[in-house]
């Protein structure tokens, strides 16, 4: 492992405005696509969205796709609790995703880009709608053929999959598909379709300008480059923190911990619950922890029991519905931990919940219900005194 | 012409009579009317040439679609964990007290429906009352029972 000192960095949020961006991606696409991906492959950027797909490869098979129409999405449905860093990275530098999409349609040959924008987000609507209206003019003037429009959603956690994102594009339930078939095989339209997390296209963007070398040089060999965190909880310095990837999380608490903390939950509600005997041993990164950035600090004086119920509660209301391990399990989780914490039922049943998450993991159709024994078990496990008492 | 009908033809007009519209003609009904009426939704049915069913079916998934009447402003308040531990009880309270409503419910005036949401994303400045499209993070009691009262007045 390697024993760097890792720290906090100002790449994500640098100021940059729409001219500078442009000035970018001109430059960027006087190169061939090929060339572009390779870069992108060799910088070893991970989605930012909490799958960590490698980017440069998806971009390579949705390239690689012979269709005349692909598009290009961004995902900022950002429904995961606790994550709240692709707001502030629209908010304050919106320019930048729109460079990265654009370098990703030229790179896979797709003339359109949509961001796919949460309902609750809407706020951000007028002044987006006008920085798009700016660069899609000057993408036209320096005759780049790539347009980029906003989709709304309508207020569903689910639609941040990406396969139920499509369905709601295209007017139906955002009930997650079958895979395969694969986004960069069939997804919006059941065309070749990159879909990138809103950070993921900010690392490209900086990737392009600084080349990948330099991006290199921050975080870890498997987990390359920095990330937003977005912290929150029983933390001093609760907001968004640009870090690089691959610190311990004793280090991370030692940072943003008050001094008392009890347990981090590390990848928001689908993460992983780590308790305090685990910070030293517990890499926040794709070679330990991959967080899509929600970093959830509690301390002693907060009841564990409260945590995973408020969690499962999240899980049954957003629960698609489709598929019964995850539509029927989520309620059985939480009104199992209801009736053990009532003492309607001996604390030995907390195992037979643990063997339904477990059971949920291999058999519900999408991420939502497959990650739900993540908190589930991580939490029963380091604090059962909590759940039962 | 019903006034209804109007709207959901110009929202066509604007975003092409295709599956794909669907989503953003049923936010803009719900952007003027707040929630998605029979009539609301058969208008859509007919004006995309889709069945009723299909479009109730894809209304009725989507929490900010709603297919029950509104008051003429939503109020949604975080419940989610980090707004949880941030006092979005009390804000509840005070809010329920203020319109004399409990979630879920709206005054007898329609001016104000009281609903929670799943996490908005201001986990940090919690807690967080999105009011319409507005948002008011890290928001007192006192702060939010103000805007409710002034908003009260300026609602006809
Ligand atoms: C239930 C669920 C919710 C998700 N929500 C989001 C989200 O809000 N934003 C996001 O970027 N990815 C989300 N994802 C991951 C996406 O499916 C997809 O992997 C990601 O957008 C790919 O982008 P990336 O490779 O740049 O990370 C979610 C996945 C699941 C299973
Ligand atoms: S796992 Fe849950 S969210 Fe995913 S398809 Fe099944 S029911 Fe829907």
């Amino acid at each position: 492992m390697e024993t760097k000192i890792l720290k906090k960095v100002d790449l994500i949020f640098q100021e940059s405005n729409v001219n500078e961006v442009i000035d970018i991606v001109t430059k960027t696409v006087t190169r061939s696509s090929d060339d572009i991906i390779l870069d992108i492959i060799d910088s070893g950027l991970k989605g930012r969205g909490g799958a960590g797909f490698p980017t440069g490869l998806k971009w390579k098979f949705t390239k690689n796709e012979d269709s005349a129409v692909k598009y290009v999405i961004c995902n900022a449905d950002e429904g995961e609790p606790g994550t709240f860093k692709d707001r502030e990275i629209l908010d304050t530098v919106a320019p930048k995703v729109f460079g990265g999409m654009t370098i990703c349609g030229y790179s896979i040959g797709a003339k359109e880009g949509y961001i796919y924008l949460r309902g609750e987000y809407n706020f951000l609507l007028p002044k987006l709608n006008k920085q798009l209206e700016e660069y899609n003019k000057l993408l036209k003037d320096n005759k780049i053929d790539f347009t980029i429009a906003i989709k709304s959603g309508s207020g569903a956690y689910i639609c941040g999959e990406e396969s139920a994102l499509f369905e709601s594009m295209e007017g139906k339930r955002g009930e997650p598909r079958n895979k395969p078939p694969y986004p960069t095989v069939a997804g919006y339209n059941s065309k070749p379709t990159v879909i990138n997390n809103v950070e993921t296209l900010v690392q490209i963007t900086m990737i392009c300008k600084m080349g990948p070398d330099k991006f290199k040089e921050l975080g870890t060999k498997d987990s390359r480059g920095s990330k937003v965190f977005s912290v929150s909880g029983d933390t001093p310095q609760a907001g968004i923190h640009e870090l690089e990837l691959g610190m311990p999380l004793a280090d991370f608490v030692e940072d943003f911990g008050d001094g008392d903390t009890k347990a981090v939950q590390v990848g928001g509600a689908s993460g992983h619950c780590v308790p305090r005997k685990q910070f030293k041993d517990t890499i926040i990164g794709f070679e330990g922890i991959p967080t899509g950035g929600s970093m959830m600090i509690f301390n002693s004086s907060r009841s564990m029991y409260n945590v995973l119920h408020d969690y499962l509660e999240f899980f049954t209301e957003e629960s698609c519905g489709q598929c019964t391990p995850c539509r029927v399990g989520c309620q059985q989780l939480l009104k199992g931990i209801e009736s053990v914490k009532k003492g309607e039922r001996k604390p030995a049943y907390l195992d037979e919940l643990k063997k339904l998450a477990n059971t949920m993991k291999i058999s519900a159709k999408c991420g939502l219900g497959q990650s739900v024994a993540n908190p589930f078990n991580s939490i029963v496990d380091n604090f059962k005194e909590e759940i039962i008492y | 012409m019903s006034n209804i009908k109007t709207l959901v033809q110009q929202l066509v007009e604007k975003h092409g009579k295709t599956r794909n519209s669907l989503m953003p003609v049923l936010q803009g009904i719900v952007k003027e009317e707040r929630y998605l009426s029979e009539e609301a939704m058969l208008t859509v049915a007919e004006e995309l040439d889709l069945s009723a069913a299909d479009v109730y079916g894809s209304a009725s998934f989507y929490t900010f679609l709603d297919t029950t009447p509104r008051g003429k402003n939503i109020v949604r308040i975080c419940k989610t964990i980090s707004c949880h531990m941030q006092g979005k009880d009390e804000l509840i309270h005070a809010v329920e007290n203020t319109l004399n409503i409990k979630v879920g419910e709206t005054t007898h005036d329609k001016k104000f429906t009281l609903l929670t949401a799943n996490c908005l994303g201001w986990c940090h400045k919690g807690p967080v009352m999105l009011v319409n499209d507005d948002v008011y993070p890290a928001i007192t009691v006192q702060k939010a029972v103000e805007i409710i009262e002034t908003l009260a007045k300026h609602t006809k």
